[in-house]
């Protein structure tokens, strides 16, 4: 077996991709926002149901690659129960560890540290991040008071 | 076809009817390698192919032996070095079915070829309300110059259509080729579906309408033999490096009644006749069109490219990689549900295979593969609007050549059956 190819497609990864969470269909929506990756195809739609600042539940549905789907996945899996500030910090602290900017993953957040492999592999660290941009996007037109349409991003224009 | 015999000895890689492929195989230094543990099977020829060792030896000759800048200085090594430079372009001239070598110029590649055309012969000749016919398969080179210069003409682009097979859908093309066609610019072989266009039958048509027709044979030129005359266009594009050359070097062929008439490209030395501050007279053909200092030591080595190729040659080539990717469909036809792209009838089409699985995202297939030792390409392959018309984001491609063989089909297919097993989708 490759190593570095497994370091990519770690069992949690492919877990993830293999049976994504986050597929059922929201009974109300918030937040709604889409995301896509020019390079590589990738579309994804992030929704959140949102009561007292809080995320009740999380749809995601993306079409991509197994990172994204799984990074995806995993993202529909940790926002659910956090507020809106904590779902945005743990955003910008993935953003950080695929950049290599930080590599302590808090417990709770433990598969997170499967996408630690990604790093190797730079033109995926995109897929990676795609689904937490678009939640990014989407969570800054919310505080921001732009409610009830659809944010959009791509990942080229995600710069910083 | 029977190859001729040169000295190097390379009239041994062919037979009567087919490449020794073992042989051929051995020129290339580069394939002699592992990747990841595998040996390293290149399926990415498409995109660009491998050097064989005399195309090498040619460029380090050439910088340690001839080097000089040409057409300019009176001593030994400028002379060599124009000699060497201007004996590539004979040779172009012979191998793409005998033009004149004023017809054949020198550029960096089909990007720089078309929007050579694009410049000078269209911008002096579209004008508002004409039209220009493009197909639905072209590659954004053979695309974007011309969505730009409509734009800027206020011309109309049209193009025609593909049906599901993968061919180009002609059933409507008196309507699409009309009087007010002034450019139908095609592929004459797509680099996503492999399909060999009709282009002698669409260019006779675009002709009756007075239209100039300039065809994309970059995917062809390497694979096939290619008789611009026969073709009977105006212009033609294609690159050395997916055919044995070095990169940066294309080539830009172009009827000289079109030639003369238009203007320069690139204004510097090397394109003038005589310079007075009031007044410029340019350079004959095909000198006008290549201003400043070109690639001299690419062209060079390209010349070994052209004679590697003809002692192949280019029907024994063909009718290899016709072969090869037949018995490629025959083999992915073990993967279930794996969709292919494109023509299936081997006979009309090249070694350009683009395909999907029904579960596995293009870029995994890629990474999966890259794993097992084969390079592929995976993408849009610079056709955006061909993947819409096919409702695929991305697909992957493995493309052949003369130094792939069954073995190499086989270790594909059998990292597929793997890459299904390891993303247990
Ligand atoms: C059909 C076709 N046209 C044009 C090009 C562009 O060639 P180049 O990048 O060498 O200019 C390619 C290669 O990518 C091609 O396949």
């Amino acid at each position: 077996m490759n190593e570095s190819l497994d370091e990519m497609y770690r069992d949690i990864i492919l877990d993830h991709y293999r049976s994504p969470r986050g597929k059922k269909p929201l009974e109300k929506t918030d937040i709604a926002s889409e995301g896509h990756n020019p390079s590589c195809g990738d579309e994804i739609d992030v929704e959140l149901q949102v009561d007292d600042d809080t995320v009740k539940d999380v749809h995601v549905n993306c079409h991509g690659c197994a990172i994204s789907v799984a990074s995806g996945s995993m993202l529909a899996e940790i926002v659910k129960g956090k507020t809106l500030a904590e779902a945005f910090r743990i955003a910008e602290l993935v953003k950080k560890i695929l950049k290599g900017e930080e590599t302590e993953i808090p417990e709770d957040l433990g598969d997170l540290d499967a996408l630690k492999g990604v790093r190797q592999f730079p033109v995926r660290i995109k897929c990676a991040l795609l689904s937490w941009v678009t939640l990014m996007e989407g969570l800054k037109d919310y505080k921001s008071g732009q409610r009830g349409g659809k944010s959009s991003i791509s990942t080229d224009d995600d710069k910083d | 076809m029977a190859s001729k015999t040169t000295q190097n000895g390379t009239s041994l890689r062919s037979g009567p009817t087919s490449l020794m492929v073992d042989i051929v195989k051995a020129d290339f230094p580069l394939l002699d390698q592992t990747i990841h543990g595998h040996k390293l099977v290149y399926l990415d020829n498409a995109a660009s192919s491998q050097k064989p060792r005399v195309v090498i030896n040619a460029l380090l000759d050439y910088y340690r032996k001839t080097n000089a800048n040409i057409h300019r200085g009176l001593h030994t090594l400028a002379e060599r070095a124009t000699d060497s430079y201007e004996r590539t372009r004979d040779h172009v001239a012979r191998f793409v079915g005998g033009v004149d070598r004023e017809e054949i110029i020198f550029t960096s590649g089909t990007t720089e070829s078309i929007n050579l055309v694009a410049a000078t012969w269209g911008e002096e000749n579209i004008h508002e309300g004409d039209e220009i016919v493009i197909t639905e398969m072209e590659h954004h080179a053979n695309l974007v110059p011309w969505v730009i210069l409509a734009q800027k003409k206020k011309a109309v682009l049209k193009h025609i259509p593909i049906t599901i097979c993968g061919h180009l859908d002609l059933s409507q093309i008196d309507d699409i080729i009309t009087p007010k066609t002034k450019l139908l610019a095609l592929t004459h072989m797509s680099n996503v579906l492999g399909t060999i266009n009709p282009v002698e039958e669409l260019a006779a048509k675009a002709h009756q309408h007075g239209a100039v027709v300039l065809a994309d044979v970059a995917q062809s030129m390497p694979h096939m033999p290619v008789d611009i005359p026969s073709l009977g266009v105006d212009f033609c594009a294609f690159s050395a490096h997916k055919m044995l050359g070095p990169t940066g070097v294309g080539i830009l062929y172009g009827k000289r009644e079109l030639l003369d008439k238009m203007p320069p490209y690139n204004m510097g030395g090397e394109m003038i006749r005589e310079v007075r501050f009031d007044h410029i007279t340019w350079a004959e053909l095909p000198f006008k069109f290549e201003g400043g200092t070109p690639n001299v030591a690419d062209v060079v080595a390209f010349d070994a490219a052209l004679t590697y190729l003809e002692a192949l040659g280019m029907q024994n080539v063909r009718d290899h990689e016709e072969r090869l990717t037949g018995y490629a469909f025959e083999r992915l036809s073990e993967l279930k549900d794996l969709e292919i792209q494109g023509p299936r009838e081997t006979g009309q089409r090249g070694g350009a295979i683009s395909f999907t699985d029904p579960n596995i995202h293009p870029h995994d297939i890629s990474t999966f593969l890259d794993s097992r030792g084969i390079a592929i390409r995976a993408g849009h392959h610079c056709a955006q609007p061909l993947m819409r018309v096919l409702g695929k984001v991305a697909t992957a491609r493995a493309s052949l050549y003369i130094y792939n063989d069954e073995a190499d089909v086989d270790q594909l297919v059998e990292a597929l059956i793997e890459m299904r097993r390891y993303f247990g989708v």
